[in-house]
């Protein structure tokens, strides 16, 4: 008897539960979960806009790997914008957020808010800032270097300097949003515990290195995981700033999956991009979660 | 000591903080010059006159305010259609127990890592399908459906006391009423900060737009930016006077929400232990 009251009471529970899933459920089915598996599904296949979708198995693969002379490239150049975006945001971020907790700090709320601005704004708008900022003949750089006598850099339309370029740009847009959440985290540590390390005689590089830093690695390793995941993504400043150019220089996955799908209409080989970056993101992700034993601390 | 210490500190965080300002402002500053003297005295802060006529041609020449409209009118849909899909079931997830809740969940924040581009060839194709095509239906219901909202609201949802919801049980509440008046009302921080995420991330919104639409009465601020950037290549205190335009809006948001956003951010942020 009292098991079927419960019995009864978890299929009403049941029932309520799903009654408020429906909504989200329904859209997150169609929108997200079968498009996951359609896009596995295309990239088996030649897709063009128009004429006949023929299924060639693995063959977009094979040849994205193998034989397209560009896609290598394009990995390479999305790896260097990755690295140089990760390592400069997280640094620049945790310094910062150091500084403005620290008894130094002045006007905390003020310069946070400074720092964070570029987050809300559009980067199709602030990459249009940059591109005249870099602009050689009159932007403001070039300028300012002509001012004091050093020859300008061709920036945006340097094979060599747009990639940093484009870097230094996403790093003034991005970090302020790291930047608040290692705030938090510090905010998070027990005063009691740095000032202990300060009766212990710790000096401040040691301070940061043997306390502060293991007490945040949470925050650091969410920060930098999710960094990564974004910096993988890049797609609205090379399409403003350069179009992937100079020749295939700042050509990035996203641009060069947008191009191949839209410019050429071949879903089914956009697909298998889509689905290599993917891969790669959860394997990255992956690696990480794995090592983070070796320095992520929860207490 | 201290005192030399601390001044040069804050002149430096000052140095740091008017650099990184610097493109701002010269956006502004570039948006007031007339076109000429862009190129005629380019160190210039100020050109020869203070041209306000280029936020004119910046409105005129393209339909700008029918993009701020359908960039507002989106966004405000979806933040509102997202606070309501994901309330709703982060209190299945957080209120209720039934069997398969904690794997259903799990699916839900696994899907968090998934890049959104790798849908995009697929749902462009059922767009063409459905026919939503330059529609504003295309641009809205595709992102209303949140996992990273479902997840922030289950957060905020479990650190309300259950006596709380207890007491309403017992006035004789069923359980959506205990989510509309009593759980809705008390989250409206955390209500406050998905909506505002959400806002910001539509206003942002580029790559999608630029998929599904091409006729210019539906295009969004940022499809219409990219349009001035096809069309006034040189012209650049127009292209900074549109960008000015599309930068305005965030700027205001940021500052009355500034709280919301910040604590947002942390809850999201140490949450992903």
């Amino acid at each position: 008897m009292k098991l079927r009251i419960a019995d009864r009471r978890n299929i009403r529970n049941t029932l309520t539960a799903f009654a408020f899933l429906v909504p989200n459920i329904v859209g997150f089915l169609v929108f997200t979960a079968l498009p996951v598996f359609a896009s596995l599904g295309i990239s088996f296949f030649d897709w063009p806009l128009l004429g006949d979708i023929r299924f060639i198995g693995l063959k977009n693969y094979r040849y994205l790997l193998f034989e397209d002379p560009q896609f290598w490239s394009v990995f390479f150049n999305t790896v260097y914008y990755s690295f140089g975006y990760v390592t400069v945001n997280i640094i620049l971020a945790m310094s910062l957020a150091i500084w403005l907790t620290s008894r130094y700090a002045w006007k905390p709320t003020f310069f946070r808010a400074i720092f964070f601005v570029p987050v809300v704004t559009p980067l199709v708008a602030t990459s249009m800032i940059w591109r005249w900022i870099y602009n050689p003949e009159y932007g403001l750089i070039n300028l300012i270097l002509k001012k004091i006598g050093i020859e300008g850099i061709r920036w945006l339309g340097s094979a060599e300097w747009a990639m940093p370029a484009i870097i230094i740009m996403s790093v003034w847009q991005g970090f302020g949003y790291n930047m608040v959440i290692f705030i938090a985290g510090i905010q998070g540590v027990p005063r009691t515990l740095l000032e202990a390390a300060v009766v212990d005689g710790a000096g401040s590089w040691r301070r940061f290195w043997k306390v502060l830093l293991p007490l945040i690695s949470p925050s650091l390793f969410f920060a930098t995981v999710m960094t990564i995941i974004s910096s993988f993504q890049v797609f609205d400043q090379t399409l403003i700033m350069t179009g992937g150019g100079p020749g295939n220089a700042t050509n990035t996955m996203v641009l060069y999956l947008y191009q191949t799908g839209f410019s050429f209409f071949k879903f089914g080989y956009a697909s298998s991009i889509a689905w290599t970056l993917f891969a790669i993101i959860f394997l990255l992700t992956m690696a990480q979660m794995k090592f983070q034993k070796e320095w992520v601390h929860y207490e | 000591m201290n005192k030399i210490l601390t001044i040069i500190t804050r002149t430096f965080l000052v140095g740091c903080a008017i650099i990184f300002a610097i493109p701002f402002l010269w956006m502004f500053l570039t948006s007031l010059k007339p076109a000429a003297d862009i190129y005629t005295m380019p160190l210039a802060f100020f050109g020869s006159r203070i041209a306000w006529s280029n936020y004119y041609d910046a409105w005129t020449f393209l339909p700008f305010s029918r993009f701020l409209f359908n960039s507002f009118f989106i966004a405000t849909s979806v933040m509102v259609l997202v606070v309501i899909t994901s309330s709703l079931a982060a209190y299945a997830f957080a209120r209720i127990i039934w069997r398969g809740r904690d794997a259903l969940f799990l699916l839900y924040l696994g899907t968090l890592m998934i890049p959104a581009q790798v849908t995009v060839i697929p749902l462009y194709l059922l767009m063409n399908t459905l026919g939503w095509r330059n529609t504003y239906l295309s641009l809205i219901l595709p992102v209303s459906f949140s996992a990273f909202g479902t997840f922030l609201l289950r957060q905020f949802f479990l650190t309300i006391p259950y006596e709380i919801e207890e007491s309403g049980r017992i006035d004789g509440c069923n359980p959506f009423m205990l989510y509309a008046r009593i759980i809705m009302p008390m989250s409206t921080p955390a209500l406050a900060t998905l909506g505002i995420f959400t806002f910001i991330g539509q206003w942002k919104n580029f790559l999608w737009p630029l998929i599904v639409i091409s006729r210019d009465e539906l295009k969004t601020i940022t499809l219409g930016l990219q349009m001035f950037v096809g069309q006034y290549a040189t012209e650049w205190s127009v292209l900074m006077a549109a960008a000015t335009l599309a930068i305005v809006p965030s700027i205001i948001i940021f500052i009355v929400f500034q709280r919301h956003l910040v604590s947002g951010i942390a809850l999201t942020g140490m949450g992903g232990r």
